[in-house]
Order: C-alpha cells, then structure tokens, then sequence
C-alpha cells in the first residue's frame, strides 16, 4: 500500500474531516431541537404519543440513498447541495431521539411534578427548569446513538458527491489508492469514537446529580 | 385561616373524592385531615393551592377566594410539603430550599442566605447545603422538604403525609420538631396523615374523614377520643382511647402525696418501699425495704423506677402511668428541673377523671 498519499493530501483529508464533522452533527443538534417539543407533545395525551412515536419511528426505515435522491425534488435544491444530506440525516435523528425524548420525559417522578408545580412553576419554565433537565441523561444516551449513526451515514452522502470522508472511499475505489480508502474508513471510526466519547463526558458533566448514590449517602451519615 | 364552604371534588371519571366539604382551619394552628386511604385528604388538601380544582363550593384562604388567584402565584403564598418530600433531585439542598424565593425574583444571593437560614432552623448542618437529595437519609430529605415550603415565609403550609415514609424513631423526632417550629412561627397549617396518633399527637383540631370524602367528625383530639361521633370515628381512633384521651386532661389540683426517700449511703427502711434520691432529690431508682443486705443503701440494691410525673406540664396520663409502671405503686412526682416533690397514686388520678367528668371537661 502507498501511504506516502496521506502526507500528499493532509490538506485534503482535514477539510473532508472537517466536513464530515458538520454534516454529521448539524443534524445532531437540529434533531434535538425538534425531537424535544414533539417529545414533549408524545407525553400529553395518549394519542399523541401513539401516533407521534411509531411514525416518527418509522422514518428511520426510510432508505438513506433514496431519502437523498427524493429530497431535492421536494426541497427544491440543487442534487449536489449539502442541505439534502443535512435534512435527511436531521430526520434520521428525529427518528431515534422522540421515543428517547418522551421516554425520558415520562420517566421523571410524578411526585417532583407535582412539587414543582405546588411551589408555584408555570407549565413552560417546569418544564425547562425541572422536567428537562431531568430527562437528559436518557436524551443524551439517545443523542449518543443518534450522532455514531449520522457519523457512518454521512459517507452514503459520497453516492451524490457529498460526504465528507466517504469521498475518500468513492475516490479511493475509483482510481484505486487502498491507502485513502483505509484512511477514510479508520477516520471515520475515529471520529464516530470521539464524538460519542465527547457527549457521554458532556452529559456527565451537565448531570452531577447523577453521580452521587448509596454510597455517598453512607458518607453523609445515617442521622435524620 | 383557611375555609372549605360546600366543597366537591368529582372526577371525570365520577369518583367523588371530596363531598360538600365544610370546614373551617384556624389561623395559627395545626388542623389534621386524617382519615384511610383514598379518602380524599389529599384531594381536599390540594384544592386548597389549585393543584386540583373544586367542582362545586368555595373556599378561601385569609379571607380571599382561591379563584381570585393566579394559580402559581397563589401556590408561591402557599408552603406545600408533599409525599415522600419530592426534592429536586437535580438541585443541591441550599438551591432545593432556594426554590420559592428564586421564583419570586429575588437575586441568586438573597435566595441561597435565606435558603441557608432556612437549613439551620429545621436542623440541617451546613455542610448539607452543596450535597444532593440523593445524599441525604430519608428523614434528612424531610427536612428539606419542609424548609423549602417554609422559605418565602408563607402564612399558610399544606403537609401532605410528610413523615410517612421514614422510620418510626425519625417520624417521632420530625413531629416534635414541627411542634417545636410551630411554637415559633404560628403558622397556618392543615398536615395530612392517615395514622391517628399522629393526628392526635400533633392536631390543634383534627378532622377524620371517612371514604368517599365525607367529613365524620372535626373537634380537638381530647374530644375526639373522650366522644367520637358515631361507629367509624370510634373505630378509627382505635384502641386505649379511654387511656390516651386522659392525655388531653390537665392534671392541676392532683394531689401529691407523702414519699419515703433515701439517698446512697444512708440506712433504708426496715420495711415499705423508698424512692432512693441523689443530692439534688432527683429519682435514681427504688429500694425494697429490708432487702439490702448491711443496713446502708448501695447502688446495687436500686430497683429500676417506672415513668416520671411532671408536676408543670404533665397530664393526667402521665400521672397515670407514673403510679402504673412504678414497683411500688406510688408514682413520682418531679417539678421542672427533675427533682422529686412527692407521689400519686392511680386512685387519685381516676378520682380527678371523674372530677372532670362531673364538670364536663369530658364525657
Ligand atoms: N385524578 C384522579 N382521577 C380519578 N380519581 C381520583 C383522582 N385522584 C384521586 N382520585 C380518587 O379520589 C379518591 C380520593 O383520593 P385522595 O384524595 O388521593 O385520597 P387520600 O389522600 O385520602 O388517600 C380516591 O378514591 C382516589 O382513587
Ligand atoms: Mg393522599
């Protein structure tokens, strides 16, 4: 193998990289952004719920390269525009985080709502200062799933000329370099570790509560 | 003071929890919703704050209807102690008990001093303040739960079965604190519990409901036990209630007779019993006379003494079980600061029952 075509192209390789970190997480974080009112809607009433979750569910079966070449012509965008990938992916996210979103929100005690709302929380700050927050570690597990899947499935965006490192595997093929084919497939594991590495430290670090168990309890004494 | 006027609560799903409620809550004092469960104790309690609202009736808290109210306001003015505390399990204690003055806008740093006063009147150690509720005993949690209602210094506190989830010994603690806190700051406040001597023990008044949200009886406890209403009330307050309603009578003008005592060192009697004394007269145990062996009293020779008897704040109960539970039938009779000023016997203390009987101070 030629890996003398690493150091010839690092140019290269860092801007796909670059790309391909944008592609995957700008879905990640517009997911989140919708998964959580439609999470929220999922834990009103039973019928939202039973219609919110299997369908938003079922987009995931959508098949990728088939959701790319369909949404240009109901965007209206250019086939080659980034903007396609980014929607499909977005909705692949959506897919995952509903049932994370709402599972999570159904999981918070009904006695903390209910304390919440006795100490005088309207519904809108409740639930951003109280239900939320309490929803994340099960969000982030989801967002962790969510951003190791856009991570791989941005290279089906290389099919239509897009996808970041996954270029490197159609190029690669193409004019047969096994070295950028190897190195596209190796950076793209090491950037979907990272970034799931990267949320699982983020959502500890926002959730410290959830560190402290039975055995600190021990520590802070038996007396009432 | 908070007032139920013809207050029903029905369900959609046709449950009528709460059925044409009247009922008045002192200002100042403590009123017990008790009654078994499913009641509607916890449905009359949260009409109060709208947690829940009332399909029929009116009621009004320091004389303003509740509907008058922005709910969350309304619930800001109102302490609200629920089941199982309920503490934020995302929040450290200082910013659990931070809760309500934050939502009423005052800075971050106000909010955290108060929270901190907070944390000391109801017994919680500094150290608390940055731990999470997952840190802290269940009895611990309660406290928190109750400084949290109380930081914004609400008139009124609503306590929902507050100490029902903790151990025997820490409820019994936790309810002698809140009467030591009442004492203080006079709250109005209506405490939810389905354990009668609970309600007894801490209830100014103490309505007993029974299923289906009707009100059986609402009186002060010593009524309560000396003359339940009908069947269920007699029942619910349960067994002993002749003996436990002699806790509700006041023992002034009980005789205090005559008693033998000894102190270590000095020669018992050659027969009877004597209460052996320490130089301060305080009781240190009883001695049967003529069983020490050389004529001078030792510690050895100390029979374990029963229940004291105080002279300033005792009731006829524990006169009762002074005379009860000592070995020599004579109970001890101590002032204020636990010294020994005579004896009472349990015919005097049924004589003064029925004293009090005689002149209506119970049935
Ligand atoms: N949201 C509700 N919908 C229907 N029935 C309810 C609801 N909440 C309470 N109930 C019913 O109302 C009655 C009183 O409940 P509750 O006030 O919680 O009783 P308690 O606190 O005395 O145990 C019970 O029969 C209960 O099942
Ligand atoms: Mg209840």
């Amino acid at each position: 193998m030629n890996w003398g075509w690493i150091p010839r192209n690092i140019d290269l390789v860092a801007s796909l990289t670059w790309e391909h970190m944008v592609l995957a997480l700008v879905p990640v974080l517009l997911g989140l952004a919708i998964s959580i009112p439609l999470g929220w809607l999922a834990g009103r009433t039973r019928i939202a719920r039973a219609v919110l979750v299997p369908v938003t569910g079922l987009l995931y079966t959508v098949p990728s390269l088939a959701l790319i070449v369909v949404l240009p012509i109901v965007l209206g965008t250019r086939i080659l525009d980034p903007l396609n990938l980014i929607v499909a992916l977005t909705i692949y996210t959506v897919a995952l985080l509903v049932r994370s979103v709402a599972d999570a929100l159904a999981a918070v005690p009904a006695v903390t709502i209910a304390a919440a709302t006795a100490m005088g929380y309207r519904p809108f700050r409740r639930f951003v200062s109280v239900e939320l927050p309490l929803a994340v570690p099960v969000v982030v597990a989801g967002l962790r799933v969510a951003a190791v899947s856009n991570t791989s499935m941005v290279t089906v965006g290389a099919l239509v000329g897009l996808g970041g490192l996954g270029r490197l595997f159609t190029d690669g093929f193409q004019r047969d370099i096994p070295a950028e084919i190897v190195t596209g497939i190796v950076l793209v594991l090491a950037l979907a570790l990272l970034v799931d590495g990267l949320l699982l430290a983020i959502g500890r670090w926002i959730t410290p509560w959830t560190r402290v168990g039975a055995g600190a309890r021990v520590r802070a004494g038996a007396a009432a | 003071m908070i007032e139920f006027r013809g207050v029903t609560k029905q369900f959609p799903d046709g449950t009528t929890a709460v059925d044409d409620l009247d009922l008045v809550a002192d200002a100042g004092r403590i009123t017990v919703f008790v009654g078994p469960s499913g009641c509607g104790k916890t449905t009359s309690l949260r009409m109060v704050n709208r947690m829940i609202e009332p399909t029929w009736g009116t009621i009004l808290v320091n004389g303003a209807d509740i509907m008058d109210h922005d709910p969350a306001e309304l619930r800001r003015g109102i302490g609200y102690v629920i089941q199982q505390a309920g503490l934020f399990p995302h929040r450290t204690i200082l910013d659990n008990v931070a809760t309500v003055p934050l939502l009423l806008g005052w800075n971050k740093k106000q909010a955290r001093e108060r929270a901190a006063e907070l944390m000391e009147l109801v017994g919680l150690a500094p150290e608390m303040a940055g731990r999470y509720p997952a840190q802290l005993s269940g009895g611990q949690q309660q406290r928190v739960g109750v400084a949290r209602a109380l930081a914004a210094d609400p008139p009124v506190l609503l306590m929902d079965e507050p100490f029902s989830a903790v151990d025997p010994v820490v409820r019994e603690s936790l309810q002698d604190e809140l009467l030591r806190l009442q004492s203080e700051l006079g709250k109005t406040i209506v405490f939810v519990t389905h354990d009668i001597d609970e309600a007894i023990k801490l209830g100014d008044k103490v309505a007993v409901f029974r299923t289906g949200g009707v009100l059986a009886q609402y009186d002060e406890p010593g009524v309560l036990l000396s003359r339940p209403a009908d069947d269920f009330v007699d029942n619910f307050v349960g067994r002993d209630r002749g003996y436990r309603g002699l806790g509700f009578l006041s023992s002034d003008g009980l005789p205090i007779g005559e008693l033998a005592t000894v102190s270590v060192g000095d020669a018992g009697p050659s027969e009877g019993w004597a209460l052996v004394v320490d130089g301060e007269r305080r009781p240190l145990g009883w001695l049967d006379g003529g069983t020490q062996a050389n004529g001078a009293v030792t510690a050895g020779d100390l029979v374990p003494g029963g229940s004291l008897y105080d002279t300033d704040s005792g009731s006829l109960r524990s006169a009762l079980d002074a005379a009860l539970s000592s070995p020599s039938g004579q109970g001890v009779a101590i002032d204020g600061e636990g010294r020994v000023v005579g004896s009472v016997s349990a015919d005097e203390v049924l004589r003064a029952l029925a004293d009090a009987r005689r002149t209506g101070a119970a049935a």
